[in-house]
């Protein structure tokens, strides 16, 4: 089994998508994570995924394992130089969406994690981070 | 790119999806359900899960588009098998697969799908 506690992965195509499901996964499995906690960050890591390719044009997910207060989690940062978010309140809210999809990827996945912070800059990039505690 | 292969059991469309599927493996599913209900005139569409560990947002928009896609070509669908796990998460992203028949298993899902033929031949 793998020691690295960081790392980073490519999203610039579909087949991206399902390695970072992949990923998180085995992250889950290394963290002894339940079933449906697993399940849970995994289709969260799934949405953002898509977003970041579909919605940012691209980019990568680092992922990390975190400790606070004795306890272990996963984090995971979807980074994009995508056009941002213009705004926010309208992609936090559910059934919003620019175009496509449902308008469920970031709010679905907001309620997937314990933890959960965008950062976007029109023009800039956008980053979604999530945190999965044990 | 991978394809799902659809079987055919008289007059019921079989599915069972075993992969990770990327995006694209689920529309070309959707065009040859499609396709298939048509040239075959099935009235079922039995759609196998219980292999997926998850379903998010773009396989669950699928499921549904299926749903009613078969419907309008006269064709009844039932999704089975999905783990509890995966049932969680669905309600929790906010996904209630409306309008989406499920079962617990294959064999109720083909007796949901008998009931639906049985209901339908006694209203003509």
């Amino acid at each position: 089994m793998s020691t690295e506690t960081s790392g980073t992965l490519p999203l610039a195509s579909e087949q991206n998508i399902v390695a970072s499901r992949q990923l998180v996964r085995t992250l889950c499995l290394q963290l002894k994570f339940s079933l449906v906690d697993q399940t849970k960050m995994i289709t969260a890591a799934s949405e953002l995924s898509r977003n970041t390719l579909v919605h940012g044009g691209g980019g990568h997910m680092r992922w990390e394992f975190v400790e606070r207060n004795g306890k272990r989690g996963l984090q995971l940062h979807f980074e994009d130089q995508g056009p941002g978010i213009k705004d926010m309140g309208l992609a936090l809210t559910d059934g919003w969406t620019s175009g496509g999809g449902m308008g469920l990827g970031l709010p679905g996945s907001k309620r997937l994690v314990n933890d959960f912070e965008v950062h976007s800059e029109p023009g800039l990039g956008t980053r979604v981070s999530i945190t999965r505690w044990k | 790119m991978e394809r799902i292969p659809i079987l055919r059991m008289g007059s019921v469309l079989l599915v069972t999806i075993q992969v990770d599927m990327q995006d694209q493996t689920a529309m070309a599913l959707q065009e040859d359900l499609a396709e298939k209900i048509a040239k075959t005139g099935a009235s079922g569409v039995l759609i196998d899960i219980s292999a997926l560990e998850i379903v998010d947002s773009f396989v669950g928009r699928m499921l549904a588009s299926i749903s009613g896609i078969a419907r309008i070509l006269s064709a009844t669908t039932v999704v089975v098998g999905m783990q509890p796990a995966v049932a969680i998460t669905l309600v929790e992203l906010g996904l209630s697969l409306e309008g989406v028949r499920t079962a617990l298993n294959v064999e109720r899902g083909v007796q949901l799908l008998e009931r639906a033929r049985r209901g339908a031949s006694l209203e003509h």
